[in-house]
């Protein structure tokens, strides 16, 4: 038996390295975050499980082609300074893609050792890096080509428009971020909490951006403040990344109660305008004893996790389909499950009853059951007659998606929208029906994740340096 | 940032408020409102905008102090800044001309009524103003409207000025006009709009109400600001705030705006009593 091969085969350690967290009974009293990072030596531990394979195939799952099996083999080295550099060659927010990508369907679902169930851990050993970086304190900044004396707007300070903002000044472009909000960073600060990502975190994101040279301005409402084709006037180029910030409601009855919120509006309370601090904060917010969230996605479980934090008795997930067909990520219903948060499966609101004064007080709901597959390939939630029950509630949180803001298509003449509101743009170069336009990110693809919105950034900066240096639209 | 220019009582617990926003100035239209943030830590207030001059880019709000949030802004003085001033947001009021319009101001809504009065002239209306307060000293800008409208009249709660009582007493001031106007605009306190919609209801007379309630970004995002218009939920801060006062659900309305009344309270106990010193409505403590 050849030696060397016996070594090889018995290196590879189909134990994933956990990730050490705050226990469940101390976390849903405190907003810190969830997960609290590897340690160097832990990082180093893991990134030796990389197989470092020829082809790796984790790449293609990168929606912004980053190149895993390099940082990782510089992590094995112990250079982790090198190991920034190379994340951030590709990826300009890797404190906040370690945190919120889902990795388990992209990067981590291609590796080799997936097959065996002990994929590496590739998005902690990313967000390993970048905190690494921070703790560090010392910022590489990349230098920068040459000026172009070429003008971007970026409209939207969320992962699409840091993306493009990040490509495009380092190809010497003089790039300006418009934000509507008081805080650049978009879904980022104004919807994931903080337990799941600091917003220290973003901030930090978002200053690299501006030590890069893009300007940045806040408490600027393109489609009110500015008109696309105002701007259109001043920078050569525009690119629009406003996500998908228009709540939807269920329209059933009693949806105006008091006590009855958007997930937008009860995670923008608390995250951005730091309602979580009341009332040392002078946002005001609602104690509130039993509170339901109606959804099943990621926005779902990070607002029952909220009610949770903020001293709720009872924080509940209520949802149409069963476990199986939930679309939050595997990990964060885990998280809500440990924490206390109770699943409904298989139910449906149906009707809020409220008190004398307009304050919510139960909510009616009916029993489903699942039938056959639907066109989203989730079998199909059908009602059981006669099932109707009721719970009594002081809060409801209605998760259940958005559609795409229409600020800016409603006021911009010449960019088409779909039948759902979503921008027209190719998807190759993100280019809008409107010259000199481009788009992506939740606006183009309707509410999606960060970092598809990342990679829709990084093929439009791709598109718009093509025509700022050809002039070929 | 926006560096404030100017702050005043204008009268008790009335501010003015000039905020140097160039972009906002060269955009706003009448029946807009903008988003002010006093500081860091305060929230996100929507006010309608009362005025403001395109040529120094300056936009002016006048708003009541009741609660923490105008508490602070109304703390601050020339040369401070606010945290944020965004806009112009929402949709402007329809002009056009009506013939006779009838413009209803209470409170702040008797600054927020003066660019709409300036576009209703400008396209050939004839307006009449009713003011309406507890008292003749809370009504202000009058100067400024003499100026403008064609006809004047006041309802005070105490009868210190014009005719005594409620805006119920409007009926008895449109009677004495030889016609109905031919629309009516209302700006002002939610129980002043929704008193005035009903007393224009049976006589028919379109209605423009000009809603404020609780609103966090003002771009459509959060959702906070839905009314029922017509049985159908619609978004203050993009489809309105201007919307026909024979449609609102006030009780709903009125509801939806007092969500945080306990909270305010609250926010005034966390801290210490300070020693107050209040001269002309500025606290020097």
């Amino acid at each position: 038996m050849n030696p060397e091969k016996t070594e090889k085969t018995s290196k590879i350690d189909l134990n994933r390295n956990d990730m050490p967290r705050q226990s469940p009974e101390i976390r849903r009293h405190n907003f810190n975050e969830v997960a609290l990072g590897y340690t160097e030596e832990i990082a180093v531990k893991e990134a030796k499980r990389c197989l470092q394979c020829k082809k790796p195939k984790c790449k293609t799952g990168c929606p912004v082609e980053i190149d895993i099996p390099d940082f990782i083999s510089c992590i094995v080295k112990g250079d982790f300074s090198s190991g920034i550099k190379k994340l951030k060659e590709k990826n300009c927010l890797p404190a906040v893609c370690g945190r919120v990508c889902p990795q388990e369907a992209q990067c981590e679902s291609q590796c080799i050792l997936a097959n065996k169930k002990g994929e590496v851990a590739i998005g902690r050993l990313e967000r390993f890096l970048a905190d690494w970086e921070a703790k560090e304190g010392k910022v590489d900044i990349p230098t920068k080509a040459k000026p172009t004396g070429k003008k971007i707007a970026i409209v939207g300070s969320g992962p699409a428009g840091v993306t493009v903002a990040g490509d495009l000044i380092l190809l010497g472009h003089e790039v300006t971020i418009f934000e509507a909000l008081h805080k650049a960073g978009g879904v980022l600060v104004y919807g994931i909490p903080e337990f799941r990502l600091p917003k220290a975190i973003v901030a930090r994101e978002v200053d690299y951006i501006r030590q890069l040279g893009a300007k940045v301005i806040t408490d600027y409402v393109v489609g009110k403040t500015r008109s696309i084709d105002e701007l259109l006037k001043e920078f050569d180029a525009v690119f629009v990344g406003t996500g998908a910030g228009l709540p939807w409601f269920m329209d059933i009855p009693g949806e105006n109660l008091n006590g009855v919120y958007s997930a937008n509006e009860y995670l923008t309370r608390m995250n951005l305008m730091r309602g979580y601090q009341f009332p040392m904060s002078s946002t005001p917010v609602k104690k509130h004893v039993r509170v339901a969230v109606v959804g099943g996605g990621n926005v779902a479980m990070d607002s029952a996790r909220t009610a949770l934090r903020m001293g709720a008795d009872e924080s509940r997930i209520i949802y149409r389909r069963s476990h199986a067909e939930l679309p939050a990520r595997l990990e964060e219903s885990e998280n809500a499950e440990e924490e206390g948060v109770i699943f409904n499966m298989l139910t449906l609101p149906v009707r809020y009853i409220g008190d004398e004064n307009g304050w919510l007080k139960e909510i009616e709901c009916l029993k489903m059951e699942l039938g056959e597959p639907d066109a989203s390939g989730r079998r199909r939630p059908i009602e059981i007659p006669n099932s109707n029950f009721r719970m009594e509630m002081d809060a409801v949180v209605c998760a259940i998606g958005n559609s795409p803001n229409p600020l800016v298509p409603s006021t911009t003449p010449g960019l088409q929208t779909t039948r759902r509101g979503t921008l027209v743009a190719d998807q190759e170069t993100g280019k809008t029906t409107k010259e000199r336009v481009w788009a992506g990110g939740d606006i183009v693809t309707g509410a999606a994740t960060v970092i598809l919105a990342m990679g829709a950034g990084r093929k439009a900066a791709r598109s718009i340096h093509e025509y700022l240096e050809t002039g070929k639209w | 940032m926006n560096k404030i220019i100017e702050r005043k009582m204008i009268v008790p617990n009335m501010h003015l408020l000039t905020l140097e926003a160039p972009d906002i100035a060269s955009k706003v239209k009448p029946g807009q409102f903008v988003i002010v943030r006093a500081n860091d830590e305060g929230e996100r207030i929507p006010l309608s905008v009362a005025d403001w001059d395109e040529e120094k880019g300056t936009v002016t709000i006048i708003f009541m102090e009741v609660g923490a949030s105008t508490g602070a802004l109304a703390c601050l003085a020339a040369g401070d800044s606010v945290a944020t001033c965004v806009g112009p947001l929402g949709n402007e009021t329809e002009i056009g001309n009506f013939g006779t319009v009838m413009c209803v101001g209470g409170c702040y809504g008797i600054g927020s009524l003066y660019p709409v009065v300036k576009a209703l002239k400008k396209a050939g209306n004839r307006v009449i103003m009713v003011f309406e307060a507890r008292s003749n000293y809370l009504i202000y800008w009058v100067d400024k409207y003499i100026k403008l409208a064609d006809k004047i009249f006041n309802v005070t709660r105490d009868g210190s000025l014009g005719l005594k009582g409620h805006i119920s007493r409007l009926p008895d001031i449109i009677n004495g006009l030889p016609n109905p106007p031919d629309r009516v605009i209302v700006n002002g306190c939610t129980f002043l709009m929704a008193r005035t919609s009903e007393m224009t209801r049976d006589p028919s007379i379109p209605t423009v109400v000009n809603l404020n309630p609780i609103m966090i970004d003002g771009t459509g995002m959060c959702g906070v600001c839905r009314v029922t218009i017509n049985g159908k939920m619609k978004f203050a801060c993009v489809d309105g705030p201007e919307f026909s006062g024979h449609e609102v659900d006030w009780k709903e309305f009125l509801s939806r705006r007092k969500a945080y009344l306990e909270e305010e309270v609250l926010f005034f106990r966390r801290s210490e009593p300070k020693q107050a010193v209040h001269k002309e409505g500025k606290c020097q403590a």
